[in-house]
């Protein structure tokens, strides 16, 4: 934070290449991850619009899909071992490609500088390594498509040995190899990605950015950033023995006695339950890395749309710490029925349950920042506002799946993907929708359409309660997840049925990103020119120019006097004081 | 611009706010539905209580929440000026206290009072009167075993297993002979402990017994036991709970519960191993 960094003169690249390809600024990088999470989501959207249709008509011939999927529909019907690979990718795409490049690679690129008053990342070469990394990783995930076998089938959480053995199912062949490669590039690209926003948030804030100014939408990603160093690089190694025992040899996963068809295998003296602890040591913090950030920018948008400070800044900052310390030691209700000593499971169910403690404070205050407000109903705060509907409906499943006595009749049914698909999928989502909705016309200086986004919402909104909710309630009925049909069992004969809605609510669920997709586009080009700060919002990234210019502020960067939700607040004609004005406000 | 563009858009406050009403009380409709697959076994019951509280705290909340949800939406839609503008840091830790008990005493208190002694009485010890089966899983078919008049399971070992003796077993041990394999069909007697001896000889499965809620993965290189009472009679199917391939889907096994001299009659008839 020396004089030097705040008025140093920023060399702008000249070339293409260097200006928009292997661009060192936050800004393009940023773009650049939305753009790749666009790309893969409309893969990964496709790919649970297959599982739908599967599910809807488990029995049709699709004649047309034959010829685009040859080997996954011979015959046009769909094969249940292609059926095990599009549920795989679906997850490991949504996860780690969407949700993960989105809200860390997006948004913590785009935002941190822009919001702490930094000019760039403190890394910025390594930022750019950072999103190559990231592409080189979808580029193997994607590729695995199209290797012999297929694509990896043995569920997102890829256990051992149907992930070891490739006898196990086809998937198991080349493309778990590949799966296992991506997945450890991911890692690699999200560490150089992590550690640059964390020495960022910690060292480049300016004059003034005390910690307890910061908007929450940074302490969230900070957060985010902080977990996932801690917690991503063992599945690294996790996925490096993995890759050694099927290629090296070694029984890392793997138990004497393992037999596939007419042979034994020579592997002895392994656990595949090692495998479960890695990858939900990996996995479990990984949903709060996910599922911060959304929430900080929620708290930001209702601020920005309710014209009042937030309810419990500070509480809420502490929730986030809770949660984040907590999310390391909880991994293990993953496991409740995995054969896992029952002894560890309870302790693992008594800190589950102690989260819901600071979700409930972080849900209540969302709750609470609408009160007394001046609510204006724009697209973003729609959006913001299905988070905290969607965070309380899956904050209280995760209820029911943290106790071990009530998950061991849930553990593995459709209870588990309706949860799960309310927060890592449904919470990122509109947390998602509603930052782009927001800090769209910072990205590219021009509006969204309004009336398209309004649309959009509730296309999205409605479907997505009537799918997701609707799977809790299958899930009560016993129905298991990750099945190719359900026309084998006696006791599913009532339940399977109902498929056939869920599907044709998600087909209108899917179909409605399309319009969001053209919103996005066609205003880059034709939407409506957009001020400075059109939402007349208080925090840094509004006093820069829409889009900002390299090095985000064209003089010195902002000196910052006050906390980022001075709304509500009699300043002239205006009712907030951006953080960078100086002086005393008066309250309204 | 962005003033009167902002005032514009609040119509859409009542809708979202009826809309916000409706999905706690719809959730709650459909809920009372009895979704649960009839219950058959003993310590289900302490199952589908710990499912009923959750269901009913959580029920609770969620229509609590909605209904103050849809309320702001409803009465601060619009509104031109802030009408309360923040609380002081004091109101906020108070505040916070009614989450926090809430969740202490919902959550917490439901795992401790309801969720632990069901949780250690189905993973405790077995009474020593109850039948022991021994289950094999493997793509995509339960091997089930019992031991037969002289009560010892008989051997077994990966190096024998091949089609006709899928779980390997060692017909050089004497205690095989009697023992009783069968393939998908297992004979339960009504209101005894059965104990239930579960491997894997492949991948990962999962028992999974709906009716009586039982679940327990099958891990290959470890035994682990499961114990229960069913208490109805009848015909239940047997699920596999955890993805083990392509046949997943189908790995479909018979439990019949059946008195307990139609269990003994039973065990007379079915075929020894040798």
């Amino acid at each position: 934070m020396s004089d030097a960094h705040l008025s140093e003169v920023v060399h702008e690249p000249q070339s293409f290449i260097r200006r928009y390809i292997f661009s060192q600024d936050h800004k393009v990088i940023g773009l650049q991850y939305f753009l790749t999470a666009v790309f893969v989501s409309l893969v990964a959207g496709g790919l649970a619009m297959l599982i739908r249709m599967q599910l809807a008509w488990p029995t049709a011939t699709w004649p047309l899909l034959q010829k685009v999927f040859p080997d996954g529909f011979s015959g046009g019907i769909m094969k249940p071992e292609f059926y095990l690979s599009i549920v795989t990718m679906h997850g490991t795409l949504m996860v780690f490609f969407v949700i993960s490049y989105a809200l860390l690679g997006g948004f913590g690129n785009y935002l941190i500088p822009l919001q702490i008053g930094a000019r760039d990342m403190a890394y910025p070469f390594l930022n750019m390594l950072s999103y190559w990394v990231a592409l080189l990783a979808t580029v193997v995930m994607l590729g695995s498509f199209y290797v012999e076998g297929g694509a990896a089938a043995a569920g997102w959480t890829s256990y051992p040995p149907l992930s070891a053995v490739p006898e196990a199912v086809p998937g198991s062949a080349m493309g778990q190899t590949l799966w296992l490669l991506g997945m450890a590039l991911f890692i690699v690209s999200f560490t150089m990605g992590g550690l640059n926003y964390f020495v960022t948030i910690l060292n480049l804030r300016a004059r003034g950015m005390s910690w307890m100014r910061l908007p929450l939408t940074i302490w969230s990603l900070f957060l985010a950033t902080v977990i996932g160093l801690l917690a991503f690089p063992p599945l690294t190694a996790a996925a490096i023995m993995l890759l050694m025992d099927r290629h090296g040899g070694t029984s890392f996963y793997l138990p004497a006695g393992l037999f596939f068809g007419k042979k034994l295998l020579a592997h002895q003296g392994g656990t595949p339950l090692l495998w479960q602890h890695l990858f939900w040591f990996l996995g479990h913090p990984e949903v709060y890395v996910l599922i911060l950030p959304p929430l900080g920018m929620t708290f930001d948008v209702l601020a920005a749309f309710t014209r009042k400070p937030v309810f419990g800044y500070r509480m809420t900052v502490y929730s986030f710490w809770t949660i984040g310390a907590l999310s390391m030691i909880v991994w293990g209700h993953h496991m409740y029925v995995s054969g896992m000593s029952p002894y560890i499971g309870e302790f693992f169910s008594v800190g589950t349950l102690l989260i819901t403690i600071p979700s409930a404070i972080i849900g209540f205050n969302l709750l609470a920042s609408l009160w007394g407000g001046s609510l204006r109903f724009t697209t973003p705060m729609l959006f913001a506002l299905g988070v905290l509907a969607l965070f309380g409906l899956g904050g209280f499943g995760g209820l029911f799946l943290g106790t071990p006595t009530s998950d061991i009749f849930l553990h593995d049914t459709y209870f588990v993907v309706g949860h799960f698909h309310y927060m890592i999928g449904g919470v990122t989502l509109f947390g998602m929708f509603a930052g782009l909705y927001f800090w769209y016309p910072k990205f590219f200086g021009r509006m969204m359409n309004e009336t398209l986004g309004k649309i959009h919402f509730w296309l999205t909104f409605v479907p997505f309660y009537f799918v997701f909710l609707w799977m809790h309630f299958l899930g009560l009925g016993g129905m298991p997840r990750r099945y190719y049909a359900f026309n084998e069992y006696q006791f599913l004969s009532a339940l399977a049925g109902q498929n056939l809605y869920i599907s044709i609510a998600a087909f209108i669920l899917g179909a409605a990103q399309l319009l969001f997709l053209f919103n996005f586009l066609w205003g880059i080009w034709k939407g409506r020119k957009a001020s400075e700060n059109p939402w007349e919002a208080t925090s840094l990234e509004w006093t820069a120019p829409s889009p900002p210019p390299h090095g985000n502020w064209p003089g010195r960067t902002p000196t910052v006097h006050r906390w980022a939700y001075e709304y509500g607040v009699e300043a002239g004609d205006r009712d907030y004081l951006p953080q960078s004005a100086a002086g005393r406000s008066a309250s309204a | 611009m962005a003033k009167e563009e902002m005032h514009l858009t609040t119509g859409v406050g009542r809708p979202l706010a009826v809309v916000m009403w409706l999905i706690p009380l719809a959730a709650v409709a459909i809920g009372m539905r009895g979704w649960l697959p009839p219950l058959a076994s003993e310590h289900g019951a302490g199952i589908d209580l710990m499912l009923r509280y959750l269901l009913i705290c959580a029920g609770a909340l969620l229509v609590l929440g909605h209904l103050a949800l849809g309320y702001m939406l409803w009465r601060f839609g619009g509104q031109p000026r802030v009408s309360f503008r923040m609380a002081t840091p004091k109101q906020e830790r108070t505040w916070s206290f009614i989450p926090i008990i809430l969740m202490t005493l919902i959550a917490e208190g439901g795992v401790f009072l309801i969720g632990l002694p069901v949780w250690g009485k189905y993973y405790g010890p077995s009474p020593a009167d109850a039948v022991t089966v021994d289950i094999v899983a493997e793509q995509f078919a339960w091997n089930i075993r019992y031991a037969g008049k002289d009560g010892v399971f008989g051997r077994t070992s990966p190096n024998l297993m091949s089609l006709d003796n899928p779980t390997g077993l060692d017909a050089s041990d004497p205690a095989s002979h009697d023992d009783i394999p069968s393939i998908g069909l297992m004979y339960l007697p009504v209101n005894r402990p059965a104990r239930i001896r579960l491997r894997a000889k492949d991948v990962l499965h999962s028992f999974y017994l709906p009716f009586q809620r039982v679940k327990q993965d099958v891990v290959p290189g470890m035994a682990i036991q499961v114990w229960f009472v069913p208490t109805q009679t009848g015909d239940f199917e047997i699920a596999c709970a955890e993805l083990c391939g392509f046949g997943h889907y189908q790995m479909r096994g018979l439990l019949r519960v059946v008195s307990e001299e139609e269990f003994e009659k039973q065990l007379q008839e079915l075929p020894t191993f040798q």
